[in-house]
């Protein structure tokens, strides 16, 4: 028992630190930059004062933000006053599948920069389904989900074709094909099938009420069914890397791809399959969103989801838990950053500037062990990615 | 049929796929085209629209014309194949045949100021250039580069700010390397000091540049913006002789000093890779550090040294989105250019000369579809948006196939750890 608690101890210290430190990087520039605490720098205590006041009410801005408000749970009820972490999960239901693509890429020795390019496909070819067709819901939602992750798949699938029939390295193909898919998707939004009749913006009819996803904790609440989806979907990610012969041959190409070749593993099947799969993954993430949380198809649907997706599955250091992890972490500093500017007047890049700051400690124990003068045993590297030379 | 190397077999397919290609644009271009309009290619100096020549051809012979340039590339290609050479240069006048063709089939009837596609071309390339430059400094000694966006951004940034306070173009020009090695020295620190995964690294820097140059635009630059970001930029300084070459000098030798600073670069840093000690180390500390090591090279010092001036170079690519062109800052003002020019460098093998044609070819693709759109042709836009990238995919998969990166490239040196 006391061993389980010093092992739970050794993996959760050094993130745990990591995290302190970069937040307290960000609330040290969120109040420097501040005018009203700069103002009292002839004295020296009152200027301490204002400085930590500062940084305390961001932090507090921050969680009110993401998980639990008084302010809101003191007019109604108490259960009121989760309706921000509700907003964190909606946010982090996108990112946890799109999290997966990239994770799932790095396990087999590619780095999958197109997540937002296979999400813009996702939503497309969710919504398309969505308020084109009028099925009963139990018909109409696996129906519209599945278009996205055929549509997303080949999206994904292309750049994997790509790689191993030429060469084309997937770092260059995915970065241009996220170009080419916000352009597919303005383009799309113009044309009669998919622009809003009675509409010059550029946005598509609302989905049907069949196809969205049903809000199982009332109206209230943005949250939706999504989230089930993509915890599911986690589970069934982890299945396949660790339980699956197909999964075995991903990590072995991953590993080592000489070998794995050596061993009798195709490794252009390997290359096709897994860059499906990610974008299958990251098309389903598409379609929750466009079900789920907007339900009409928008040129901004993408968001940053596909970038925020590779800090996701970096910071999760590409295993399953850690991005689903690393994804409701990102999602809860995401929603916190409309609240911290509307109470601190802090814009909310700062979040950005945190999440980067994350990454970045977890990924130098050697720097946070210097700093907090802790002994702890590393944990063991995980290879997460590597060079151009695969 | 005699034992073809996985190399030559690569080559064949290009080939295979360049003739394809030819004759489905052949069928499309000139077979099928319907277009008999002429079109008027013009050699127009574009600040003062002295036309110096003009030249008018039908719409369909001139495809037919560029698709007979193109079938030589193809032929070139297969040349350069028999004699065991690289067909890139085939391959370039393939696609420089193709896209001319696909010119004259679309832009039928209209004017087509050729010259002032040019002078885009190399405005858009000026920054990819120098990101793929900085990019190659980084993985030629062997650290990975993936945070050419952040070191253009923050360089962006930071001089905007300087230029607009000291009302001094020169003074931002100064502080645009500062900070642009500012963010090399973070890449070099974590990825030399703490081995930290370069990829990630890389592009964690890139969201930590983007977050915090968000902030200062929120914070600072927007609410006190006469004063933060209402910087000078700089005026054109043409070449005395040279800017008066007929179509090459003015749009060569009538830019501006940033531009300059490019071509001197660019010629020093492929000099120098290949010709000098310097050039000679850095290739060894990225290929195989240990031998360098053991023949008394300091190998991270070197490592250091180049990171921090990969950082300098981007640097001034940065100061051309704010000094060489609108003085003010935006955000997220690079919009993704780091991350073409590292298309640019993979695209161009990991050598100089390369990384800079790879940057020019996607500059001319963008000039022609933003003139294309201007001039007005039937294709909706944003598919004449889409071509670069497209462009990029094809000749990346159908030319230049596999790559290999240096092969120490990513992979952090320490005595100890072999």
């Amino acid at each position: 028992m006391l061993r389980q608690l010093k092992k739970i101890k050794n993996v959760t210290q050094l993130p745990f630190l990591a995290f302190i430190f970069a937040f307290l990087i960000g609330g040290i520039i969120i109040a420097l930059t501040d005018s009203e605490v700069m103002s009292n720098l002839n004295s020296p205590r009152k200027f301490l004062t204002s400085f930590l006041a500062k940084i305390g009410n961001s932090f507090l801005a921050i969680f009110q933000g993401s998980i639990y408000d008084v302010n809101l749970a003191r007019g109604e009820s108490f259960f009121k006053g989760f309706y921000p972490l509700s907003d964190t999960v909606v946010n982090a239901t996108p990112l946890i599948l799109a999290g997966l693509a990239v994770s799932l890429a790095f396990k087999s020795g590619l780095f999958n920069i197109g997540a937002q390019g296979q999400f813009i496909f996702g939503a497309i070819g969710a919504s398309y389904i969505g308020f084109n067709f009028e099925f009963p819901s139990l018909i109409h939602i696996p129906l519209a989900l599945t278009a996205g992750i055929i549509c997303a798949g080949i999206y994904g699938g292309f750049v994997g074709f790509l790689k191993a029939k030429t060469g084309a390295h997937e770092v260059i193909v995915t970065i241009m094909l996220n170009y080419i898919a916000a352009f597919f998707l303005l383009w799309l939004l113009k044309t009669e099938t998919f622009l809003r009749p009675g509409n010059i913006n550029p946005i598509a009819p609302e989905v049907k009420e069949s196809a969205q996803l049903p809000l199982f904790l009332g109206e209230d609440l943005r949250i939706h069914a999504g989230i089930f989806i993509a915890l599911i979907t986690a589970i069934f990610v982890w299945w396949l890397l660790n339980k699956s012969t197909l999964g075995f041959k991903f990590r072995a190409v991953g590993a080592n791809a000489n070998a794995a070749k050596t061993a009798g593993i195709s490794t252009s099947f390997v290359t096709f399959s897994t860059m499906f799969i990610c974008g299958a993954l990251a098309g389903l993430g598409g379609a929750v969103h466009v079900l789920g949380t907007n339900h009409a198809l928008g040129a901004d649907i993408g968001g940053s989801y596909g970038f925020d997706a590779i800090t996701v599955a970096l910071l999760g250091r590409a295993s399953v838990l850690g991005t689903v992890l690393a994804a409701f972490l990102f999602g809860a500093l995401q929603t916190s950053g409309l609240n911290l500017l509307s109470v601190t007047g802090t814009p909310f890049e700062i979040v950005q500037v945190i999440q980067a700051l994350i990454v970045l400690f977890i990924a130098t124990p050697a720097l946070i062990k210097f700093i907090f003068r802790v002994k702890s045993e590393t944990a063991e590297k995980t290879i997460t990615a590597k060079g151009w030379n695969g | 049929m005699k034992y073809l190397s996985a190399i030559q077999k690569r080559q064949l397919r290009g080939i295979q796929v360049m003739s394809l290609l030819l004759v489905l644009f052949s069928f499309v271009f000139y077979f099928n085209s319907t277009k008999v309009e002429d079109i008027t290619f013009g050699f127009v100096i574009d600040q003062e629209w002295q036309l110096i020549n003009e030249w008018v051809v039908a719409s369909k012979s001139g495809s037919g014309l560029f698709l007979l340039l193109a079938l030589i590339g193809v032929a070139l290609a297969y040349l350069q194949f028999r004699n065991g050479k690289q067909i890139v240069t085939g391959g370039f006048i393939f696609g420089f045949g193709i896209i001319l063709a696909f010119l004259c089939w679309t832009a039928s009837g209209k004017f087509v100021p050729f010259t002032g596609i040019l002078q885009g071309a190399i405005m858009f390339s000026v920054p990819l250039i120098f990101g793929s430059l900085s990019g190659l400094l980084c993985e030629k000694s062997g650290v990975i580069n993936i945070a050419i966006e952040g070191q253009l951004l923050f360089a962006a940034c930071v001089s905007a700010m300087i230029a607009s306070i000291s009302q001094n173009v020169f003074i931002g020009l100064v502080f645009a390397p500062i900070a642009g090695m500012l963010v090399s020295f973070l890449l070099a620190f974590f990825a030399i000091k703490y081995q930290v995964d370069q990829v990630i690294l890389g592009f964690v820097l890139n969201v930590l540049v983007i977050g915090l140059t968000g902030y200062i635009y929120s914070k600072l630059l927007v609410p006190y913006g006469d004063v933060w970001n209402l910087g000078p930029t700089f005026d054109r300084t043409p070449i005395p002789l040279l800017s008066k070459l007929p179509i090459i000098g003015p749009i060569l030798f009538n830019q501006t000093i940033i531009v300059y600073l490019m071509y001197l670069i660019v010629f020093v840093i492929q000099f120098a890779m290949f010709k000098t000690r310097w050039g000679l180390r850095t290739r060894a500390i990225g290929e195989l550090p240990i031998a360098a090591d053991s023949v008394g090279i300091d190998v991270n010092r070197l490592r250091y040294k180049n990171v921090l001036l990969a950082g300098l170079v981007a640097g001034i690519g940065g100061s051309y989105f704010t000094l060489g062109a609108v003085g003010s800052f935006t955000k997220e003002m690079t919009a993704g250019a780091g991350f073409i020019a590292l298309a640019c460098l993979i695209f161009g093998k990991w050598t100089p000369r390369g990384a800079v044609t790879a940057a020019l070819f996607f500059g001319f693709t963008t000039s022609l579809q933003s003139n294309l759109s201007i001039i007005g042709v039937s294709i909706p836009s944003e598919f004449m948006l889409m071509v670069p990238y497209i462009a990029t995919i094809i000749a990346v998969s159908g030319v230049v196939g596999r790559v290999r990166a240096p092969a120490a490239d990513g992979i952090p040196y320490s005595r100890g750890n072999r």
